[in-house]
């Protein structure tokens, strides 16, 4: 009797299934739409751009410097360029300091200062970024005019706010790959004699090493996707910088000053743009996948 | 208890319902350097008009061809000397007139620019202040973006501008008022009513760019701004346009600095 008392009558528990099966397949309906709205997007901007790019001959439209729209002329190389500058400037910032202050958090600091700065630093991720560019526009790039000439929307500016911007991401991040290191290595590490810096460097840094490449490789995701934050502060200029004091325009930029506009081969060279950038961030996103699946093996 | 709220949902809907059915809706679309004054125009509309809405949009001249085309508005807002082919389908009718006024830093002693000087600075082959008798400084050349009119208007006007490489793009009147208000060395250019004193304006060929001097024709960058609707005018839009065009509205254009259309 006590076995029937423990197990619901067998119509409760078909119904139970039952249920249990229609919740699951809502889910899974919720799960593939998400799925489904990246394919459309992913198949329209192929669908609009992609024949164009073919038509038009993607070696010019990738490698020539010439970007005059009113004259046929569609080459985005100096913004490929630019993406790239601007992205590899913001991590040469935010990289190191992400990654400096995660250590500070997870080694050093007490949790007291943990449970303060980590939430702070998160915030700085709330920030919207047109509020990020009129701090750019107002206060960095003035004062790179000030300090180093030129026009001061420029590279360097652009790549300064995109450095703070992605603050919070690789912070974050790599906050996590390092407390993900077990315990027992620090204290292994420590036991040997090591000092606390001794052990960070030799050991807990290498444990993490690929979730610190993962939170890397999302802050430059971030970077090379922002847009409006570049718009207000890179100048837009449409050419190959030859210092960081020029004014630079990347793929994002050029989409969102033209596309309200533009017509025809023009619109279509926009959605080719398209086309680059989402190859570029689908290839850092498919090397922080592997990065993040290495660091499962081995951890 | 349970009832209340989808009971005030409905009543909620069918009182949004009633009113969607009394009120007629105007969108118009397109030049920013317009888009104040459609706002304001379109507010004082509605004051008289209870059963009439206007919603007014900006994005650029090519937005506002494009919107008027497909219908997305009902009413295109274009500034450009010459309207392109894709406005062909489209009745234009001219609702004001504009100056383009070139403004450079207020420390910047360079007063008067020539039209041919223009064109050598927005080509790029002026590259130092030092060469219009201004200081040893490289000039910082801020433009519009393509789509925009000021910009078609602007380069039409001048004539022969193969726009430099150097040049900062802005893709708005304010924000390029605010680069050359932080920029010693900065010239733009943007619509006659929104200069103010933290620029200058400078004058092109001795001729200042005053109303007077636009109304009488003297001063060189002016441009008509169109309304475009798809066929004939008719109907409330007709009734907004004609507004538009009366007294009212045309006095309260040439009180915000912009230039009557007759």
């Amino acid at each position: 009797m006590k076995a029937t008392r423990l197990s619901p009558r067998p119509d409760t528990a078909r119904r139970a299934t039952r249920r249990e099966k229609l919740v699951e397949a809502a889910l899974l309906a919720v799960a593939c739409s998400s799925i489904l709205s990246l394919a459309l997007i992913a198949a329209f901007i192929f669908k609009e751009g992609l024949p164009f790019m073919i038509g038009y001959g993607p070696g010019k439209f990738l490698f020539s410097s010439e970007w005059r729209p009113k004259a046929g002329l569609y080459g985005i190389f100096p913004m490929i360029v630019s993406s790239l500058l601007a992205t590899f400037g913001a991590l040469g910032l935010g990289a190191p300091l992400g990654i400096a202050s995660a250590v500070f958090l997870t080694e050093f600091a007490p949790s007291a200062v943990m449970k303060v700065v980590k939430p702070a630093i998160e915030l700085l991720a709330g920030i919207p970024s047109v509020v990020f560019g009129f701090i750019g526009v107002m206060i960095v790039a003035p004062f790179v005019r000030a300090t180093a000439g030129g026009p001061g929307l420029s590279l360097l500016s652009a790549a300064f706010i995109l450095g703070i911007m992605i603050l919070p991401t690789v912070t974050s991040i790599s906050v996590d790959a390092l407390n993900a290191v077990p315990q027992s290595y620090r204290e292994g590490a420590l036991a040997l004699g090591a000092t606390r810096w001794q052990a960070t460097r030799m050991v807990v840094l290498k444990a993490a090493r690929s979730g610190l490449v993962a939170a890397v490789i999302l802050g430059m995701g971030r970077a090379i996707g922002e847009t409006m934050a570049v718009i207000m502060v890179a100048g837009n200029a449409v050419k190959l910088p030859s210092s960081p004091l020029d004014s630079v325009r990347t793929l994002t930029a050029n989409i969102a000053l033209e596309m309200g506009f533009a017509v025809g081969d023009h619109r279509k060279a926009l959605f080719a743009t398209g086309v680059v950038l989402f190859a570029v961030i689908m290839a850092l996103n498919g090397a922080a996948m592997t990065a993040i699946r290495r660091k499962g093996r081995r951890g | 208890m349970k009832l209340r709220l989808p009971v005030a949902l409905l009543l909620g809907a069918s009182i949004l319902a009633s009113c969607a059915k009394k009120l007629e809706s105007i969108t118009l679309a397109g030049s920013t350097a317009f888009q104040p004054f459609a706002e304001a125009l379109a507010e004082n509309y509605m004051d008289t008009k209870q059963d009439i809405n206007v919603i007014v949009q900006g994005g650029g001249s090519a937005v506002g061809i494009n919107a008027a085309s497909t219908g997305a508005a009902q009413i295109g807002m274009a500034d450009l000397v010459v309207l392109p082919a894709e406005a062909a389908g489209l009745v234009p009718v001219v609702v004001a007139r504009d100056g383009i006024s070139l403004i450079v830093n207020p420390a910047n002693p360079v007063a008067d620019l020539g039209l041919e000087e223009l064109r050598r600075l927005f080509n790029g082959e002026i590259r130092n202040w030092k060469e219009l008798g201004g200081r040893d400084a490289e000039v910082t050349v801020v433009s519009r973006e393509a789509g925009s009119g000021t910009r078609s208007s602007f380069e039409k006007i001048v004539g022969g501008i193969e726009l430099t490489d150097d040049a900062i793009v802005q893709d708005s009147n304010g924000t390029i008022r605010e680069t050359v208000a932080n920029d010693k060395n900065a010239i733009g250019y943007l619509s006659h009513g929104l200069v103010n004193d933290k620029v200058r304006a400078v004058s092109i060929d001795g001729i200042a760019g005053t109303s007077e001097s636009i109304v009488s024709g003297l001063y060189p960058l002016v441009r008509p701004v169109f309304f475009l609707t798809k066929g004939e005018r008719s109907g409330s839009i007709k009734d907004f346009i004609d507004y538009v065009l009366g007294p009212e509205g045309q006095a309260f254009i040439v009180e915000g600095g912009l230039i009557a259309a007759k």
